[in-house]
């Protein structure tokens, strides 16, 4: 009954920890689809945990907190959009200078705006929703919060339905693997590069304010602590693909899930508990590995493209 | 990016921008980065012109803060001349960071072990180890990248955070600190701090190795073999193997130099700074080296140049924020804004060059 217990309550925390990783891998998975690396992704996930809480702080609703998010993610997208689609700058060094910007530009304005207060600001998060509450089992496992369910019910299977069966993931796919050839057959590149790019902007800011907003119900300086580097790993290990980066985020977010309950019960590990936390991280190295020369990069990423 | 690309563009360009254009570019991403961070300064209810004084001429205007810039500016210097060897080649090392980690713990290792050894031994020996570290550190990549063709830019990235939940185990486990009980390593022997240049300051010799890493750094590229097999595998790789050129070991050995030099950093900063390992030893030093790297042009005067500037910012913020009031993350974003507005304006440049041409 204990062991059932404890894995129940394990499962659930799995998916609610997958949340934000999955949000923001899937963001990221458009991006390097469409041929970008967008390593702004750290910046991008704090960015809209800030503006996601402040927002929300300010008028008083979750919702608009959100779609402040999903807005400013998008911004930072069309920045990184401006760099390396537009003026085709290095792609590794322009993600990292918008993860420094928007990092700093976070800090500065929360500094400003909650500087002087003696107890750290904090809102009523979001609550958690229980479609079987009182049932056992189902009840705990099932109980997570409206963003979760979005995610993994709507989000995972649109995106997936988006790029693999629709003219607009072929275009996506296309610019990210040969795009003279998506250009010669009539494809904007350029276009077709920034919508990702904005579109996985927003989603990475969401995964961010699911944390502030919905996980926290507060603002703080390690509130992502570099998750945006999690989901770097996730979409390489989930092969470019929304269903197996879903997939990943859940093993992921495993791992963490039970490296968080084993910490909390004291039990006395031989080994570090960051060995939990590095685990996704090698595991994902020994994937590249072994896929080896054959590892499915889109082929155009981290290539800037030029009209001649 | 290259130096080449520059030349080509010059080369091609008759009516396009003029020479004379070239060195205002630096001066004009400053301009262009401080009207665009203007706002926030009002936003922080301060004045820009009052605060850009607070920030870059104040900050010079008094011994022990001059001082101050160039503390700030050494392991940055260092970071920016680690990056540029693994980027001159063409070797996209992101894991400066880790790797830095990696000559922390071994500084912080020997500066306990050798107790009762005299600075002269157990300085170097720290040196050494902290190079060593962050070398093997950057192996695997760079192994990875010339034997499989692995992407080093996704590799050295996620070894980067695997690099902090070892600092992390160690801090909390065997190495944390038993008399306070903070998740610090136990302080390093007195004969294992660097020396102080100048007395009742923080600067220590590590500016100085800074400065000789950096001279390296130009010798290295521009007067011998190995610096020009890097920078022909930076300009294209099939065209150097083409040429000859064995682009496999230039790779490796660049990766591997730029890692050392990365654990350099590591090392300066627990014997001259901290004399711990501390968990925030470095508020990302690695990662600002790829962007001081980047402003420098890939070349040491440049990367030196670039590292004064950010130690300025980083001093200047420090100042503007007790004497206005305006966050101290402005500083961040200065360097970030800088970074941004430089690369879109060099290839702005490029880009109405290629267009003058068709």
């Amino acid at each position: 009954m204990e062991l059932e217990n404890f894995l129940v309550t394990l499962m659930a925390a799995t998916v609610r920890v997958a949340t934000p990783l999955l949000l923001a891998a899937i963001g990221e998975t458009y991006a390097e689809r469409a041929g970008v690396l967008n390593l702004g992704i750290e910046g991008t996930m704090f960015f809209g945990a800030f503006v996601g809480f402040f927002v929300a702080d300010m008028t008083g609703s979750l919702w608009i907190g959100l779609g402040g998010a999903l807005l400013s993610g998008a911004l930072a997208g069309l920045l990184m959009a401006l760099l390396t689609v537009r003026l085709g700058v290095n792609q590794h060094v322009s993600g990292l200078g918008i993860t420094l910007l928007l990092t700093g530009l976070s800090l500065f304005a929360f500094r400003l705006q909650y500087g002087g207060r003696a107890t750290p600001p904090s809102i009523e998060p979001f609550p958690q929703v229980s479609p079987f509450a009182g049932v056992p089992i189902l009840g705990t496992l099932l109980e997570q919060y409206l963003l979760t369910y979005l995610t993994f019910l709507l989000l995972v299977p649109l995106a997936w339905w988006l790029l693999y069966r629709t003219s607009f993931g072929l275009k996506v796919r296309a610019v990210g693997e040969n795009p003279e050839a998506a250009d010669a057959a009539g494809v904007n590149v350029f276009r077709i590069r920034t919508i990702a790019l904005a579109a996985g902007g927003a989603l990475m800011a969401a995964g961010g304010a699911f944390l502030s907003l919905a996980q926290l119900g507060a603002f703080t300086h390690g509130i992502v602590s570099g998750r945006g580097w999690v989901a770097i790993a996730l979409v390489i290990f989930g092969n470019w693909d929304p269903l197996k980066v879903t997939l990943g985020s859940l093993i992921f977010g495993g791992t963490f899930a039970l490296q968080l309950r084993l910490q909390a019960m004291g039990l006395q590990l031989p080994i570090p508990y960051e060995t939990f936390l590095a685990l996704p991280y090698l595991v994902t190295i020994v994937a590249l590995v072994l896929a080896g020369r054959n590892a499915s990069y889109p082929a155009a990423l981290l290539k800037p493209y030029r009209r001649e | 990016m290259s130096s080449l690309g520059l030349k080509l563009g010059l080369r091609i360009e008759k009516t396009g921008a003029p020479l004379w254009v070239r060195p205002l570019i630096p001066a004009l991403a400053l301009l262009g980065t401080f009207i665009l961070t203007s706002g926030l300064i009002v936003w922080g209810k301060a004045n820009p012109l009052e605060t850009y004084y607070y920030f870059l001429i104040a900050p010079l205007s008094s011994r022990v803060s001059t001082l101050e810039v160039l503390v700030k500016a050494t392991p940055l210097i260092l970071a920016g001349v680690a990056v540029t060897f693994a980027f001159a080649a063409g070797y996209y090392n992101i894991g400066a960071e880790g790797q830095l980690y990696a000559g922390a713990i071994v500084a912080a290792w020997l500066g306990v072990a050798l107790r009762g050894l005299p600075g002269m031994v157990v300085i170097p020996l720290m040196l050494a180890g902290g190079f060593l570290a962050g070398m093997l550190w950057a192996l695997t990549p760079a192994l990875l990248k010339v034997k499989l063709a692995v992407d080093e830019v996704v590799t050295t990235l996620l070894l980067n955070s695997v690099m902090l939940f070892i600092v992390s185990a160690l801090l909390n486990g065997p190495w944390r600190d038993p008399i306070s009980n903070w998740p610090q390593s136990p302080e390093i022997a007195a004969a294992a701090h660097l020396p102080k240049l100048i007395a009742r300051s923080r600067l220590h010799v590590g500016f100085l190795i800074a400065l000789l890493v950096a001279f390296l750094l130009w010798f290295v590229l521009r007067r011998t073999a190995l610096g020009l097999r890097m920078r022909a595998v930076g300009l294209g790789r099939e065209a150097a193997r083409f040429a000859g050129v064995p682009v496999e070991r230039t790779v490796l050995t660049a990766a591997l130099i730029s890692g050392g030099l990365a654990g350099l950093v590591g090392v300066i900063e627990v014997a001259g700074i901290q004399f711990h390992l501390i968990g925030d030893l470095s508020p990302g030093y690695g990662y600002t080296g790829i962007i001081i790297a980047t402003l420098g042009g890939l070349n040491a005067a440049g990367v030196t140049a670039a590292a004064l500037l950010f130690g300025l910012i980083d001093t200047g913020a420090q100042t503007v924020s007790r004497a206005l009031g305006v966050p101290v993350y402005l500083g961040e974003v200065t360097q970030a804004t800088l970074l941004l507005v430089t690369l879109g304006m060099l290839l702005l440049q490029q880009y109405r060059i290629r267009r003058a041409r068709s």
